[in-house]
């Protein structure tokens, strides 16, 4: 009943580690199949030139510009949030609270430029815009952080359930401070005085962001990989017990971590109000936050990384948006073109983690990649 | 014998993970009617090779043959067909089921607890298991957990039986009825293999001993024309010496003095119960006990890591200064100038950060030095690299995450991290747990280096010929309670065996 050609088909096992580039060159041989699968999808479902689709998605992301710019802008506000995550993510704590977190901040910057106005000069009031919206950002994650190293809550529930209060509570005041009256929604803020609004920088609106972001992602990857603080929040992430046992005050780690996570959210939202938007809506943060927590799990929570990854992100959203004006196609077509291409690269990390041999009869090094 | 097919022929087994060879070209059989002992170093592939009869990994070379024909094992489900089952150094059972639902668990057709029970008790019968089939898991100790996973494998009936390491966490009197039952077995015809540390267990047990090293097959000799000496000279491949030795305390003076520590858990059981003893330094301290009867909670109390209920645990400095150490975390001991290492029983879950590279490791204890908010990593590099050349630890290098090395090499990193604070009191929880007969004397030496050098050793070992030889005084757990503290030298196993069954008697706690 066991006769020798019932030997297994393929075996699956533990990548012992690969070398860097050889990852490298499985995600982009993952990009590359998603490139000729999305192809495929769209000459069967539209009839397009799916070249010319290709080149419409890099047109919509890097065509003139204006283009150019709001791309790296988009880039920078989904990095910071990205990075604001990373030190939690590290300490395996599942803040996927960054979205209320940000509008938190969102929402600290624009009370100050709203109801300081009449009262500090300019430089007052974005000092107080920089630091209530990272206080804001880090009470947000703070909280959390607090009931889960006292009673163990849940942070993953906690964090989500705490967007909702901070998107409520942005509804409310959008009624409170609405202008023009009647109209339910904060409109741009002190248009003629530009009070609070952050410096523009190098001629470009979005330049202070960018040049921000970039300080702050090596900032991060110092902190992260070089300081004290960042290699106990590897260590509590690893392993709570090794932390107890070599002296960490792992709950103290837990907040102060949360605290910061929180704040570089509050900053995301600054920019989001102070430089970019001038105005408070519920939807400011625009679901970045949780994107954020893909492309820090994409980059292997590593911030230099996940300036890339963002990228990718940003290019096949913006992309994708193109795609749908241009060619006359629903948005929902962009959509499954994201979806096929994020379904690769996710996928492409199981063959980086393991690797497939199939029956030695046929090749003996036969290991496939994708 | 010779004329007899084997029951399980192994031929030129070769396994192969990423580019290490666990297994090369082995050749082995197993016969009915006879009890097999597997012996090898840590990480000379005895597991893999069980694993790869028991179907949970596939060979890269070679063929299987059962009774002389050719088979091909995928999975559990295909060696359970052909009779072989695997007994695994951790248990596979469900806490909240009984013994007999553990058993059937699993199998097909109806369910018929009775007659499964019934079908039990025969089992039991037969080879002289004691078992309840109607207790539950969690209501069980250690040893009748590895016998209800015993039952289970022959209740689905095996005749080829592996058990890995099953010693390692049984005393004394556990492992007797233990080779009771398996010489049962033997003699009703069925092939058992034992892989085991253990010399003394091999000579008393097995019929034939396989070595392996490196991977490889080196030989098969029948158990009455080997000793010791030469079975670990086979798996070392060079001659070793095996002394322990146990030279005289110098000077001792007392340097930890525990009184009425009383420690409950968080569901609220007594785990320790008024433990008073005295460790010295100098002294090598041994504590024995079934595991379970306070070991852990007893270093975790010391070392600042266990909530306790009530007692003191005085630190005497070498001035004959008094400080007491409870109710303290491990941060305010240290910064109190105490220097108290800690080798943890889970090495890889506590005393080290698997998925971090050597250099990491040794930081954990020093990383907040210096003033900088930047940590330093030359400092740890160097420890790292003294500890690798001195206590031989066989890596690929000092950023390989130490979740890859092997248990003896993790246990030599965690050890030679915690040596080298020079400290004044070393706990150590099973520190030869899992490890080869050649690593575990690297230990014992390096513990009683530290014992020359004037370091009160607290020992807590499974092994009680280990404990016999190597500590000045043995201190006895049952239940949380010190059952009797012994001098190593004229301690009697058979009598400390019994302690550790039962408080009464001898309670001249010092």
């Amino acid at each position: 009943m066991h006769s020798k050609n019932q030997e297994p088909l393929f075996h699956i096992s533990k990548r012992d580690s690969l070398v860097w580039y050889k990852a490298m060159l499985i995600r982009l041989v993952a990009l590359l199949v998603a490139l000729v699968v999305c192809a495929i999808i769209s000459v069967l479902m539209t009839g397009e030139n799916p070249l010319s689709i290709y080149q419409t998605i890099l047109y919509g992301s890097f065509g003139t510009t204006r283009k150019l710019w709001v791309t790296f802008q988009n880039v920078a506000m989904l990095l910071c949030l990205s990075l604001a995550v990373t030190p939690a993510f590290r300490m395996r704590f599942w803040n996927i609270g960054a979205e209320g977190q940000a509008l938190m901040g969102c929402f600290a910057s624009a009370a100050c430029m709203i109801l300081l106005k009449n009262v500090f000069p300019n430089w007052a009031i974005i000092l107080c815009m920089v630091l209530t919206s990272m206080l804001a950002g880090a009470i947000w994650g703070g909280l959390p952080a607090f009931f889960k190293s006292r009673w163990n809550t849940n942070e993953t529930l906690f964090t989500l359930m705490m967007n909702y209060v901070a998107t409520q509570l942005v509804a409310y005041f959008c009624v409170v401070w609405e202008s023009p009256k009647g109209s339910g929604q904060i409109g741009i803020i002190n248009p003629n005085t530009e009070l609070g609004w952050l410096p523009v920088i190098g001629g470009q609106k979005y330049m202070l962001n960018v040049v921000l972001v970039i300080v702050l992602t090596v900032l991060m990857f110092i902190y992260l990989n070089f300081s004290k603080h960042g290699y106990e929040i590897s260590v509590v992430g690893e392993s709570e017990k090794t932390a107890h046992y070599v002296g960490i005050k792992v709950e103290r780690v837990i907040i102060r971590t949360m605290l910061l996570s929180g704040a570089m959210c509050g900053i995301a939202g600054l920019l989001l109000v102070g430089s970019t938007n001038h105005t408070l809506t519920t939807t400011l943060v625009g679901g970045r936050g949780f994107t954020a927590v893909m492309v820090s799990w994409l980059a292997k929570f590593n911030p230099l990384w996940m300036i890339l990854t963002s990228f990718l992100l940003v290019v096949l959203e913006r992309g994708a948006g193109e795609i749908s004006t241009n060619f006359g196609l629903n948005q929902s077509f962009s959509d499954i073109l994201t979806g096929i291409i994020l379904f690769f690269i996710i996928g492409s990390e199981f063959f980086i983690a393991y690797q497939i041999r199939i029956r030695k009869s046929s090749t003996k090094e036969a290991q496939t990649h994708v | 014998m010779e004329q007899k097919i084997p029951a399980v022929s192994m031929r030129h087994i070769g396994k192969h993970f990423g580019h290490v060879y666990a297994n090369h070209d082995v050749c082995l059989d197993i016969y009915r009617g006879e009890i097999l002992a597997l012996l090898g170093e840590n990480g000379s592939g005895k597991t893999t090779l069980m694993n790869m009869l028991s179907g949970i990994y596939f060979p890269d070379e070679g063929q299987i043959l059962i009774d002389g024909k050719e088979v091909v094992i995928r999975s559990p489900k295909d060696a359970f067909s052909l009779g072989i089952g695997m007994i695994h150094q951790h248990f596979k059972l469900v806490d909240v089921l009984t013994a007999t639902e553990n058993i059937v668990l699993g199998l097909p057709g109806r369910l018929d607890l009775k007659a499964a029970a019934e079908k039990i008790r025969k089992i039991c019968d037969a080879y002289g298991f004691q078992v309840d089939p109607h207790q539950k898991i969690y209501d069980m100790s250690v040893s009748q957990k590895q016998t209800v996973e015993i039952v289970k494998v022959l209740y689905r009936g095996a005749d080829i039986l592996i058990l890995d390491e099953p010693t390692a966490v049984l005393t004394p009197q556990e492992t007797d009825k233990l080779f009771t039952v398996l010489r049962n077995m033997r003699n009703d015809g069925k092939a058992i293999v034992i892989i085991t540390h253990k010399m003394h267990e091999v000579e008393s047990l097995s019929d034939r001993v396989a070595v392996l090293r490196h991977g490889e097959y080196i030989c098969d000799v029948p158990t009455q024309q080997t000793n010791a000496q030469d079975m670990t000279n086979m798996m070392v491949g060079h001659q070793v010496t095996l002394n322990i030795e146990r030279p005289a305390p110098v000077n001792p003076k007392p340097r930890l003095q525990v009184k009425d520590l009383t420690v409950r858990n968080e569901e609220g059981i007594l785990k320790l119960d008024h433990v008073s003893f005295t460790a010295n330094s100098g002294e090598i301290l041994g504590i024995a006990g079934i595991s379970g009867s306070g070991q852990k909670e007893l270093l975790e109390a010391i070392a600042g890591l266990q909530k306790t209920e009530a007692g003191s645990v005085m630190y005497i400095d070498d001035s004959g200064e008094h400080e007491e150490l409870l109710g303290k975390d491990p941060l305010s001991i240290q910064q109190m100038g105490v220097s108290l290492s800690f080798v943890p029983e889970d090495r890889l879950g506590m005393g080290l950060v698997a998925n971090m590279d050597l250099t990491d490791n040794m930081m954990l204890r020093s990383f907040r030095s210096g003033h900088s908010i930047f940590t330093d990593r030359q400092t740890p590099k160097h420890v790292a690299e003294n500890v690798v050349e001195e206590l031989e630890v066989s890596t690929p290098g000092l950023s390989t995450p130490v979740r890859r090395l092997s248990g003896g090499n993790v246990q030599k990193v965690l050890v030679g991290r915690e040596i080298t604070s020079a400290p004044t009191v070393l706990l150590t929880a099973y520190a030869v747990r899992g490890l080869d007969i050649h690593s575990s004397y690297t230990i014992y030496d390096l513990i009683n280096q530290q014992k020359k050098q004037g370091v009160a050793v607290i020992y807590v070992g499974e092994d009680l010929d280990v404990l016999l030889a190597l500590s000045d005084r043995i201190l006895v757990l049952c239940g949380g309670k010190v059952s009797g503290i012994v001098p190593g030298e004229q301690a009697d196993k058979r009598e400390i065996g019994l302690m550790m069954t039962r408080t009464e008697g001898n309670t001249h706690a010092q």
